[in-house]
C-alpha cells in the first residue's frame, strides 16, 4: 500500500491541477479578491498616518472572506458525482485526504493572498516600520490557522443544510482569537513594535489546531 | 467427490439500519458464495441501495453485523472491494486515465509503469480508448458507466458492487457490460448488481435475491418472484 | 427520582430569594458606583455558571466521541443551551451596567469580550445541531464542542494580552472585596448553579422523551414498514 504522505502528495497535485483546468473558478476567485481590497478602499478611506494602524485589520478581514469562498468550492467538487464515497471505500487514510485538502487551501488562500497584498500596499501607502520578515511569518502561521480549521468546517457542512452558510458560520467564532492575533501583530509590525506574543500564541493555536482536527477528522468524515 | 460447502464470502446477521424513523433495513439476515453473481432486485424504498452501501462501508448498520471475506470491519479489506454507484464517482474535469492513475495511487498500485500497465488494460477491458484525453465530463453516459466501472475494477477486487450500473445507460452498452460482468464472475469475482432492470441480468446472474421493504423476502435462480409471505403482504 | 425534582426546586426557589436578599438588601452599597453595582451579584455568578456549563458540554462531548453514549449526546446538547441563556444574561447584564456607570454601552473589558466569543461559538454549535440531519448531528456537534472548548484558554490570553495594550474600564472585581459582597456573590452563583441544574434536568427529561418518541416510531417502522413511509 502506498504510504500516506504518497497518497497526501496525489491527491495534492490531483487538487492543484483540477484547480488549474477549471480557470473559470479561478480566476472568478482572483477578480474577487480585487472587488474586496478595492471595495475596502473605498469604505474606509484612510490617510497615510491613520493606515497604519487600521491595515491590519482590514488585510485579514479581506483575506478571510477570500478564503471562506475559496473553501467552499473545494469541497464542492468532491461532492459532484460522489466522488468522496470512491475515497472513503479505498484504503487510503482519511488524514491524508485532510493534509491534502488543508495543503491545497493553503496554496489556494496564498495565492489570493499574494495578489491582495501588493494592492493594499499601493492603495494604502503602507510602509512597514519593523522587521517585514515577521509579517511574512504572521501570514504564513495566520493563514495556516484559517485554512486547518476551514478545511475541517468546510468537510463538516458538506451534509448539511445550507451548506454554504454553515462554513463561515462555524468557522468565525472560532476564529476570532487567531484573528486578534493577526490582526494585532500586523498592526505591531507596520508600527515597529516586536509581535513576539502574538506569533507565539498563532504557532500554538496552529500547533493545537492541526492536531485535533487531525484526530477528528476520520470521524467526522464518516459520520452518518 | 467429496462435497465441501464454500466459505461464504459475505455473511449478514439481523442487520437493521435506520435512519431517524425510517428503517430502511429491517433485519437482513443471508449467506452469499464466493464467485456468483448476485442480482437483488427490490421496488423502490426496499432498501437495497442502503444494503450495497453497508456492504460498502459507507453506512454503519444500527445493529446486526456483516462479515465481509471473514473481517468484521469494512476497513480490513476495502483492498479486495470494488464500488461502483449511479453517480460516476469520477471528476469531470479530469480524463479517464487522469482518473484511474490517481484511483491507483489510492490503492496503493504506486510504481509508474505498473500503474501505467494496469490501467490501460483495465479500460481496454471495458471497452474504452485508454488514449482518449477528453475529460470524464464530456462523455456520453454509457462511456462514463464504464469508465465508472473501470475505476472499481483497478484493484481487482474479489468483490464487486454495483448500484444501478446500467441505469441510462443505451440496450447496446448496457449488454456489453453484463457480458462483461459475467466474464469478471468466471474469474472468480464475486459481484452484486442491484438495478431495476432485472431482464438484463436474466442469464447471467446466478441467483436474484428479492427485497421488499428492508428485508430479503426470496432468493431465485430466475426471473419468477417469490411468492409473498403470509402477512407480509398488504 | 421523580420526587426529587419537586424538592429541589423549592429549595432553589427558597435559595434564590434569599439570594437576592442579600444581593439587593443585605449587601453593602458600592462606594463610587452606588446600587447600579448591584447587577455585579447577577453578572458574574451567570458567567461563572455559563463557563461551568460549557465545561461540562466539553465532557459530555468527549465522552461521546469515545462511547456513543446517546445520553452523553443529550447532555451535552442541554448544557450548550443552558449556558448561551446564560451567556446571554451576562451580555445584557453587561451593558445595562456600563451605562449609567461609564455612559458606554459597551466595553471590551475581559469578562463581557471572552463571554461574547463564547456566546459566538456555542450559538453557531446550537446551529449546527440543528441544520445537520439525523444521524450525523451528534458526532459533529460533539466534534464541534471539542474544538470550541479548546479555543477558550486562546480567546482568554488573546483578549487579556489585548486589554494589557489597550487598557478599558474594567466592570467589577477589582481589587479586594468586602466580605458582605463576597458572600452575597457566592450565595447568589450557588441559587444559580441550582437553578441551572434544575432547568437542565428539566430540558434533559424532555429530550429524552422526544428520543423515546421517536425511537418508540423506529420500532414501529421497524416491526411495520407500511406505516412508517412519510
Amino acid at each position: 500500500m502506498s504510504p500516506p504522505t504518497g497518497i497526501m502528495r496525489v491527491t495534492l497535485l490531483k487538487d492543484l491541477r483540477l484547480e488549474w483546468r477549471s480557470k473559470d473558478a479561478i480566476n472568478s476567485m482572483l477578480f474577487f479578491s480585487l472587488l474586496v481590497v478595492v471595495v475596502f478602499s473605498f469604505s474606509f478611506d484612510p490617510s497615510a498616518e491613520e493606515s497604519r494602524q487600521i491595515a491590519g485589520g482590514l488585510v485579514w478581514v479581506a483575506f478571510l472572506f477570500a478564503a471562506v469562498v475559496a473553501l467552499n468550492q473545494t469541497w464542492a467538487r468532491e461532492i459532484r458525482n460522489q466522488v468522496l464515497d470512491a475515497y472513503r471505500v479505498s484504503p487510503a487514510p482519511a488524514n491524508s485526504l485532510f493534509i491534502a485538502k488543508t495543503l491545497g487551501n493553503f496554496i489556494f488562500v496564498s495565492v489570493l493572498e499574494a495578489l491582495m497584498t501588493p494592492l493594499f500596499i499601493v492603495f494604502y501607502r503602507l510602509r512597514a516600520l519593523g522587521p517585514a520578515w515577521q509579517l511574512m511569518l504572521v501570514a504564513v502561521l495566520g493563514t495556516w490557522a484559517l485554512v486547518v480549521n476551514g478545511t475541517f468546517f468546510a468537510a463538516m457542512s458538506l451534509r448539511t443544510r445550507s451548506r454554504e452558510i454553515m462554513l463561515p458560520l462555524l468557522l468565525f467564532p472560532i476564529s476570532i482569537p487567531a484573528l486578534l492575533a493577526m490582526v494585532q501583530a500586523t498592526t505591531s509590525i507596520l508600527n515597529g513594535e516586536g509581535a513576539r506574543f502574538w506569533l507565539v500564541l498563532l504557532a500554538t493555536y496552529d500547533l493545537v489546531f492541526t492536531t485535533v482536527c487531525l484526530l477528528l477528522f476520520e470521524t467526522v468524515l464518516n459520520a452518518e | 467427490m467429496i462435497e465441501t460447502a464454500p466459505a461464504p464470502v459475505i455473511t449478514v446477521s439481523n442487520l437493521i439500519k435506520q435512519f431517524g424513523r425510517f428503517a430502511a433495513l429491517r433485519g437482513v439476515t443471508a449467506e452469499f458464495s464466493g464467485g456468483k453473481l448476485y442480482a437483488i432486485l427490490g421496488d423502490n424504498g426496499a432498501g437495497k441501495t442502503t444494503l450495497l452501501r453497508t456492504l460498502a462501508g459507507l453506512n454503519q448498520p444500527s445493529s446486526g453485523d456483516v462479515t465481509i471475506l471473514g473481517a468484521r470491519k469494512f476497513h480490513d479489506i476495502c483492498q479486495h472491494v470494488g464500488y461502483m454507484a449511479h453517480p460516476s464517482l469520477l471528476y469531470d474535469e479530469m480524463s479517464g486515465m487522469e482518473n484511474l492513475e490517481y484511483f491507483a495511487r489510492l490503492y496503493g498500485i504506486a510504481s509508474h509503469t505498473r500503474c501505467a500497465e494496469v490501467i490501460r488494460a483495465v479500460i481496454l477491458s471495458v471497452g474504452l480508448d485508454p488514449d482518449l484525453v477528453r475529460p470524464v465530463g464530456q462523455y456520453s453516459q454509457g462511456m462514463r458507466q464504464r469508465m465508472s466501472l473501470a475505476r472499481a475494477l483497478l484493484n481487482d477486487p474479489k468483490i464487486l458492487l454495483l448500484d444501478e450500473p446500467f441505469s441510462n445507460v443505451d440496450l447496446h452498452s448496457a449488454t456489453g457490460m453484463v457480458r462483461l460482468l459475467a466474464g469478471i464472475r468466471d474469474r472468480g469475482t464475486t459481484i452484486f448488481i442491484v438495478t431495476h432492470q432485472a431482464s438484463l441480468l436474466e442469464g447471467a446472474a446466478d441467483e436474484f435475491v428479492w427485497m421488499e421493504f428492508g428485508k430479503i423476502v426470496g432468493r431465485t435462480h430466475d426471473l419468477r418472484r417469490p411468492e409473498p409471505a403470509g402477512e407480509n403482504a398488504q | 427520582m421523580k420526587r426529587a425534582f419537586p424538592i429541589l426546586g423549592i429549595l432553589t426557589a427558597l435559595l434564590l430569594s434569599y439570594a437576592l436578599y442579600q444581593g439587593l438588601v443585605v449587601a453593602p452599597t458600592e462606594k463610587t458606583m452606588g446600587d447600579v453595582q448591584r447587577i455585579f451579584y447577577y453578572h458574574v455568578p451567570s458567567a461563572w455558571t455559563a463557563f461551568i456549563l460549557f465545561f461540562i458540554n466539553f465532557g459530555a462531548s468527549v465522552v461521546y466521541l469515545i462511547k456513543r453514549n446517546p445520553a452523553a449526546d443529550i447532555v451535552a446538547l442541554v448544557c450548550a443551551e443552558v449556558g448561551v441563556v446564560f451567556c446571554t444574561v451576562v451580555l445584557i447584564t453587561g451593558p445595562i451596567w456600563a451605562r449609567p456607570v461609564w455612559g458606554i454601552w459597551w466595553t471590551w473589558d475581559m469578562r463581557l469580550t471572552s463571554t461574547l466569543v463564547l456566546w459566538l461559538i456555542y450559538v453557531s454549535y446550537l446551529f449546527l445541531r440543528r441544520f445537520s440531519s439525523g444521524g450525523q448531528t451528534p458526532t459533529l456537534a460533539a466534534a464541534l464542542a471539542v474544538l470550541g472548548a479548546l479555543c477558550v484558554p486562546f480567546v482568554y490570553f488573546s483578549i487579556w494580552f489585548f486589554r494589557t495594550q489597550h487598557p478599558q474600564p474594567v466592570m467589577g472585581g477589582g481589587g479586594s472585596i468586602d466580605p458582605r459582597m463576597l458572600h452575597a456573590l457566592l450565595i447568589n452563583w450557588l441559587a444559580f448553579s441550582c437553578f441551572a441544574y434544575l432547568v437542565c434536568w428539566s430540558r434533559y427529561r424532555l429530550e429524552k422523551l422526544q428520543r423515546d418518541v421517536d425511537e418508540a416510531h423506529a420500532m414501529e417502522s421497524l416491526l411495520d414498514p407500511q406505516r412508517s413511509v412519510r
